[in-house]
């Protein structure tokens, strides 16, 4: 009685009505548990000694995963595409011609033009209306309002990053494309500045929260020394927080961009799927992600049009490759200036 | 102490697994037939398989759509049971299942569809031939704004012709690029190809300018059929059952469901169901044409 008092004690409950009958069970399943992770804590100590060596390998082999997987994909996505690439793609045409007829009875033409224009210029849209916003909010939310508002905006903005890609879509499909007609007075509103606008709001968050991170990390002693030489807090934030934070402000907004040319459904759904050169913001695009979405069911495996969608995978993940090496570069040369 | 929390642990472990047990008893003389295709077909497979759940309780159908080419993919790759199908399988097609699974995939006809021609309730428009409907929508054709069509649709702003399509593994697409561009073109690119009937007509119904065809089960009153003539200066009839049975609607097609090989005798008694006056009056009802009385 004495000690299950005393553990009574510990866990801070009472109990008025049938003192100690009650808990008498969960006490025991307690001092049990206790005594179970107790003898295995020791299992894995005495282990420990002898097995430390495979540990350390497991983790390492944790480690080097992330490239195994990369090129592991890599390898799949290109051999999947390989026979197609080496054996009757015209890549001039594949590169040039904006004209996709994948299914064509008569004359299949596979051109991706339309496609990666599709991409890049929605893309491009998203982060025009992205970055300003997104690197505003970052700025706001880190150096001008209040602890209470942070907390708050920071909730919020979490809450935007939750919402999925479908449901972005569907607000596209429905709410925006309605309003484009309206405000605009153009014929349809699934165009490229309907999916732009989206990514937007769906990279936004990304660079909401990298671009904060970024600014935390540089010291307070940056900013008292800022203040004390009589700088306003504009200066401070144009001056000396943004030069310095600029490396996690550009992965900031390159993670966007990330976002924004992988994002497949919403961007399906928004911007008309309709291969065209664009020539305005007006104009309904298709994207190389929606495209592989789109069609990749149907297609037989081992035809021509199946190798050409992981061609098209190859493609993206080029680019990718691509952005990720030039902002490495970037980095680098900033701060090798600095 | 000890022995008391070991009784515990037990008692838990046991309800556990005894319930495990009881469901899996449950679970294993519940048939389930996996159906998946067309997206035409998918509110009326979906109709059938609520209704059948009362007639054979014991028989769980599991309906998805994504377009008839994903669901000729699945029966090639042997992962559904039957495949529904708005457009007749090509040889080829019927070749793959064969090499793939081993079995030839039987065909039936369960039910017959007026593919309808839909534009804006405001639209003006209320007939078309098929040689405009292929100026409009097929390679190199000419018509990309309504007032060639001698019409003045003053809702759509610049008089642009919106064409609207649908992606290319759907049965709806194959079928009317062979009905009305013919054998051998192809659509004129910048169409806005949707991913499912409904959201076709859900597009027109918002947008002025569009023209978009899907099947007839999918009108609602914000969107107008257009009626349809063969060639130009021919009557034009509209998309209604006594249209499609009279063969006077142009673009009328027979919609098909594909089993692998004879059917498994559950699988032959669900069928044999769609075909009888319940199953056909579930067809009439989701707003196409049952095939007895064709």
């Amino acid at each position: 009685m004495d000690a299950k008092s005393k553990v009574f004690g510990i866990i801070g409950v009472e109990n008025p009505s049938h003192p100690g009958h009650d808990l008498s069970d969960s006490v025991q399943i307690i001092v049990t548990f206790t005594i179970i992770m107790r003898t295995i804590v020791n299992i894995f100590h005495q282990l420990g000694r002898w097995c430390e060596p495979v540990i350390e390998g497991i983790i390492r082999l944790c480690g080097i995963s992330a490239i195994i997987f990369v090129f592991g994909i890599f390898f799949f996505v290109f051999r999947e595409g390989m026979g197609f690439f080496f054996g009757g793609l015209d890549i001039v045409e594949f590169l040039t011609s904006p004209e996709w007829y994948p299914t064509s009875v008569s004359n299949k033409r596979y051109g991706v033009l339309a496609l990666i224009a599709g991409t890049f210029s929605v893309t491009a849209l998203a982060m025009i209306i992205a970055v300003p916003f997104g690197l505003g909010a970052a700025i706001f939310v880190s150096e001008f309002c209040g602890p209470k508002l942070k907390e708050t905006l920071k909730i919020v903005i979490e809450l935007l990053a939750a919402i999925p890609s479908v449901v972005w879509g569907f607000i596209g499909l429905t709410v925006m494309n309605a309003l484009i007609i309206k405000i605009f007075n153009v014929p349809i509103g699934l165009t490229m500045l309907n999916g732009g606008i989206i990514l937007a709001l769906m990279s936004v968050p990304i660079i909401v929260s990298i671009g904060e991170d970024a600014l935390k990390a540089v010291p307070d002693s940056y900013r008292e020394a800022a203040e004390a030489l009589g700088a306003t807090r504009w200066q401070v934030v144009y001056r000396v927080l943004l030069p310095t934070a600029k490396n996690g402000l550009l992965a900031a907004v390159l993670l966007g961009v990330g976002r924004a040319v992988g994002e497949t459904m919403a961007v399906l759904m928004t911007t008309g799927h309709a291969v065209n050169m664009p020539n305005s913001p007006f104009d309904s695009v298709r994207t190389l992600t929606a495209t592989i979405a789109a069609e990749l069911g149907e297609a037989p495996v081992g035809s021509d049009h199946y190798r050409v969608l992981f061609i098209i995978g190859v493609l993206l993940f080029t680019i990718t490759f691509i952005v990720n090496f030039v902002t490495d570069l970037v980095i680098k040369g900033i701060r090798e200036k600095a | 102490m000890f022995n008391k929390a070991l009784r515990a642990i037990v008692a838990v472990a046991f309800c556990l697994f005894s319930n495990g047990c009881t469901k899996k008893d449950e679970t294993s003389d519940k048939i389930v037939i996996q159906n998946a295709g067309s997206d035409t077909m998918v509110n009326l497979a979906q109709a059938w398989a609520e209704a059948y759940a009362t007639v054979k309780p014991n028989v769980s159908l599991e309906v998805s759509g994504g377009g008839s080419g994903t669901g000729i993919a699945a029966l090639v790759s042997g992962t559904v049971d039957i495949a529904n199908c708005s457009r007749q399988m090509t040889p080829a097609e019927t070749e793959r299942v064969v090499e793939s699974t081993g079995e030839a995939p039987k065909e039936f006809i369960v039910g017959y569809d007026a593919l309808a021609v839909y534009v804006h309730k405001d639209n003006p428009l209320a007939e078309i031939s098929i040689d405009q409907l292929a100026s409009i929508y097929g390679e190199g054709g000419d018509i990309t704004e309504w007032s060639q069509l001698g019409i003045d649709n003053s809702e759509c702003a610049n008089d642009e012709i919106i064409r609207v399509s649908r992606q290319s593994n759907s049965g709806t697409f194959v079928y009317f690029r062979s009905a009305v561009l013919g054998k051998k073109r192809d659509y004129k690119l910048g169409s806005r190809d949707l991913h499912g009937s409904k959201d076709v007509v859900e597009l027109v119904a918002h947008t002025p300018c569009a023209i978009g065809y899907s099947g007839m089960g999918y009108a609602t009153p914000e969107v107008k059929m257009l009626k349809i003539a063969k060639s130009p200066g021919d009557t034009a009839y509209g998309p209604t059952v006594q249209g499609v049975l009279e063969g006077t609607y142009p673009i009328a097609r027979p919609l098909y469901m594909y089993s692998l090989g004879t059917p498994e005798p559950q699988e032959q008694t669900y069928l044999d169901w769609i075909f009888s006056p319940a199953g056909q009056g579930i067809v009439e009802k989701t707003g196409y044409v049952p095939v007895g009385q064709k």
